[in-house]
């Protein structure tokens, strides 16, 4: 439905966006996850037509629309601290979508109740928006966005602002709520939790570019580079030199560890970064005696509920590790990190 | 001393607080106003055979409204898109054409009324230069004791606040709500009527009526511009007391005028609070970018050249006329030569002529130095203690603020003529007028200073001076090391406004002052008044020194102004 195509864009001279092609098919939510100032906000505006990017084009079930004003394209957008208008009502903010379709009034009327009773706030009609808290300004934007059934939802980090309780009810009932729309929704976010939590696809923006774009579970399972691993949070990375090849052998901080190549080509003396995650370390007894087994400082030990978070220390290098057990802070314990599940990954962090 | 929080201690505290500009105002305002008050209705219990004068007075009174609303609107034409071109467009010379259209506001009537008799005037440019162009021997264009002539010195003096006040308001407004409205599609035209329009409403109904507030008492414009067929209250006024002797009609038009502005500003003090709170604003400069396309850059282009020619042409034309000596000006003892010249300065100081009437610049220009500092210190000391008395006052000073903030309803002329009825009388007689004009001046400038030093005062959050008093600062101290610092520049922005203000005011001054003491202003209007080639020149001379003087001072407060301030 949605195609954009090698969009470019400078901001203050430097490059912003540095040619991102993508496509949204219906009912997909893709999410876009990136640091802050990595350009995802900027993308969803020229997306808006807000913006204008440099070159590039954008395409709608094979139209072009790059140079359609953004009031006829009919998308939707909800601002990252919500924009409602602040001189209207709850009720008024959600109708003025409608209104601009020049609907008749009895049908602005009948949809600007359904949407406030799809986000649950039929009560708050009359209120002034300024009255509402954060979750309820969140809602009523989201309403409005809804409310014109526009034939794409974008959402700049609608969720930004408000706490992590209730980010974690919201993510649920946006989740549910897109769902029922079955519209294509893009999704734009610097927090992983809430990616995760709505994404049918993911893609990762770094330094004007999409990094990798999967589903959550290919992301999570094999992330594209470094960088990838540690936005997403991934485990500990570690830095080292390819030493051997078949198996592929990495010379580290924690002694030379055998690795899985992830499908990439490797060559004796690259660069690579293993990355070692919390749930894939064995606490053995006894001393370091095989492959990828290595002895390790217990600095401290964190109850986490379900399971303990250690942070541990091995020649300078810090990581952690998860178990189910309690470790002792100030023991020493010996580590093994089996050679298939530590991945080898390229790119700097 | 004893605990200044304590219940009883801060009690007592309050009183003394008041006291000061309670007494001040009641002796310099509330004095004045009920003796005009008292004239005016005596007037109406002689009653017999004036019964003319109501008529005059409504003929006054409706010429003052129209030109008013005239003025208004006239005003809104040139200052509104000017508003939005400050607002949304950077462009080279943005900050200097700001700063230009932002020093009317703090000029002097007298400076602006010559000024644009320098432009316009028998003996001004346009004049002058058509007649040497084709040979006149009279002035082709008459367009001083117009009506279109006080239009336009009025536009060019509230133009400023249309920009200041509209255009402050613009540029905050957050530009994600207009891309809201865009996205839930609605047209450019639809953008502005449902979202822009609405959101600037308040500060566009304030800065308007504001500005009709201000075309409404204006005095020293159309007296000087306006000539003796046009007459608003103001000038009606003080025709009747100081011409006319006619102290019970200046009390009555006096009474119509204050009842009036009181209106206006009451219906101000309504419209323009702001009402949305934080959520329609951003950062002051985030809407600024350059024009793009062809449109906007000949909108750039074309609005600057408006407030270049409305703005800097007549204040151009002023300074440079002031250092030509023109051939049309011959007859004046023997010159003739036409060029540059440093003449009409130099006769500021020297005192050729030796009728009794007349009176050096020199001395002018001391007299008004010396009320300005006066008025500068009393203003401003007095406004230090009444903005604390008021924000001290909690829940009171809604009250109590209406009560200080009055003054600036009242006219000035209003004012000089309240002082002429009480201060000639027992117990004050002995009082010199001249005494009195710091404190006119003071009172005119009061309001200012409150409305500056009050909205910093309270932005000075409490448990700043709670902090310093558990660090063991005594109160004394605390008002050393927080509040002073933190007040240090509305003060000095205050400093500045009170001391231009007294150095520009006319109207009060023009009860006052007497013969031989006159004010810059006052000796200015004499000047212009009086036929000759060397007293209009001496004329532009001080009007000069004032503008740059003036120029200076409004430098001094655009620095010493907070980001985001606004002065209203």
């Amino acid at each position: 439905m949605l195609e954009i195509r090698e969009i470019y864009k400078n901001y203050e001279g430097r490059p912003l966006l540095q040619g991102i092609s993508f496509a949204v098919q219906a009912g997909e939510t893709v999410c876009l996850l990136g640091e802050s100032g990595s350009g995802k906000s900027t993308l969803l505006r020229i997306i808006a037509g807000l913006e204008a990017a440099e070159s590039g084009s954008i395409w709608w079930d094979g139209e072009e629309i790059s140079d359609m004003p953004a009031h006829k394209r009919g998308f939707g957008l909800m601002f990252q601290d919500y924009a409602l208008f602040p001189h209207r009502t709850v009720e008024q903010n959600v109708a003025f979508g409608l209104r601009m379709l020049g609907l008749p009034r009895a049908e602005v009327e009948a949809r600007t109740r359904a949407a406030l009773g799809i986000i649950r706030m039929e009560d708050f009609a009359k209120r002034a928006v300024t009255e509402l808290s954060g979750g309820e300004q969140q809602r009523v934007a989201l309403a409005r966005a809804l409310a014109p059934n526009p034939r794409l939802l974008m959402l700049d980090e609608p969720l930004g602002a408000l706490d992590h309780a209730l980010r974690v009810q919201l993510i649920a009932e946006l989740r549910s709520i897109l769902h029922a729309s079955a519209k294509p929704a893009i999704y734009v976010t610097h927090d992983r939790e809430e990616a995760f939590g709505l994404a049918d696809t993911l893609m990762l923006l770094h330094q004007g570019r999409i990094v990798q774009a999967g589903t959550t579970a290919q992301l999570f399972r094999q992330p594209a580079n470094a960088w990838a691993a540690g936005f997403l949070g991934l485990g500990t990375l570690l830095s080292g030199s390819v030493v051997g090849l078949e198996p592929l052998r990495v010379k580290t901080a924690l002694g030379v560890l055998q690795a899985s190549a992830c499908g990439q080509e490797w060559q004796v003396g690259g660069a690579a970064q293993l990355l070692l995650r919390p749930r894939d370390a064995l606490v053995l007894h006894g001393m370091p005696e095989g492959e990828n087994q290595f002895s390790a400082c217990v600095v401290d030990c964190l109850f986490m509920g379900e399971t303990y978070q250690s942070h541990l220390r091995a020649n300078d290098f810090s990581f952690s590790i998860q178990t189910d057990r309690a470790l002792a802070p100030g023991s020493d314990v010996t580590i093994a990190f089996p050679p298939e599940r530590v991945s080898c990954l390229k790119g700097e962090l | 001393m004893s605990n200044m929080n304590g219940k009883r201690g801060g009690l007592w505290w309050k009183l003394l607080l008041w006291l000061l500009p309670a007494a001040f105002l009641l002796i310099f305002f509330y004095q004045p106003l009920t003796a005009i008050l008292r004239l005016a209705f005596s007037m109406r219990a002689e009653g017999g055979g004036q019964s003319f004068l109501p008529g005059l007075a409504a003929k006054t009174f409706a010429f003052t409204l129209w030109q008013a609303v005239l003025s208004t609107l006239l005003t809104l034409v040139i200052g509104l898109p000017a508003a939005y071109l400050f607002s949304h467009y950077e462009f080279a010379g943005r900050k200097f054409l700001r700063l230009i259209a932002l020093l009317p506001f703090i000029l002097p009537t007298v400076v602006v009324a010559v000024s644009f008799n320098s432009l316009l005037g028998p003996r001004g440019w346009l004049n002058v230069g058509l007649m040497a162009l084709f040979g006149l021997s009279e002035p082709p264009v008459r367009l001083l004791n117009s009506l279109p002539a006080i239009l336009l010195a009025h536009v060019f003096y509230n133009s400023s606040i249309i920009i200041r006040i509209v255009g402050g308001a613009w540029s905050r407004l957050d530009q994600k709500l207009t891309q809201a409205a865009q996205m839930l599609g609605a047209n450019p035209w639809q953008v502005f009527w449902e979202v822009t329009f609405p959101l600037l409403l308040p500060a566009a109904a304030g800065a308007s009526l504001l500005v009709f507030l201000f075309d409404f008492t204006s005095f020293g414009v159309v007296l000087m511009l306006g000539g003796p067929a046009f007459a608003t209250l103001e000038v009606e006024i003080y025709t009747q007391a100081l011409y006319l002797f006619n102290l019970p009609l200046a009390g009555l038009l006096s009474l119509i005028q204050l009842a009036f502005t009181l209106l206006v500003a009451w219906a101000h003090n309504r419209v323009s609070l702001p009402r949305y709170g934080k959520a329609a604003l951003s950062a002051e400069k985030a809407n600024l970018r350059p024009p793009r396309t062809k449109k906007e850059k000949v909108f750039t282009f074309v609005t600057a050249a408006v407030l270049i020619a409305l703005l800097l042409l007549p204040l151009l034309s002023l300074v440079t006329r002031s250092l030509v000596s023109l051939e049309a000006e011959r007859g004046e003892r023997g010159e003739a030569q036409t060029g540059f010249t440093l003449r009409y300065y130099r006769e500021l100081f020297r005192d050729t002529t030796g009728s009794i009437f007349y009176v050096p610049p020199a001395v002018a220009v001391r007299n008004s130095v010396l009320y300005a500092a006066a008025a500068m210190l009393i203003a401003n000391m007095l406004g230090l203690i009444t903005s604390y008395a008021l924000h001290f006052s909690g829940r009171l000073a809604r009250w109590l603020e209406p009560v200080l903030i009055l003054p600036l309803g009242a006219s000035a002329v209003t004012l000089g003529l309240g002082f002429v009825i009480v201060f000639r009388r027992a117990p004050w007689d002995g009082v010199s007028f001249s005494i009195l004009i710091p404190f006119a001046h003071a009172l005119v400038a009061l309001p200012l200073v409150v409305r500056t030093l009050l909205p910093a005062l309270r932005g000075i959050p409490d448990s700043l001076r709670q902090a310093a008093s558990t660090l063991g600062a005594g109160w004394a101290r605390v008002f050393r090391e927080v509040d002073l610092p933190l007040l240090l520049r509305p003060l000095l922005v205050c400093m500045v406004f009170a001391f231009t203000i007294s150095l520009g005011e006319f109207g009060a001054s023009s009860f006052l002052s007497t013969g031989r003491n006159p004010t810059i202003p006052v000796a200015i209007y004499r000047y212009i008044s009086q036929p000759g080639a060397l007293n209009y020149g001496q004329a532009l001379a001080m009007s000069t020194i004032l503008l740059v003087v003036c120029a200076l001072g409004s430098l001094a407060i655009e620095k010493a102004r907070l980001p985001g301030e606004e002065l209203f």
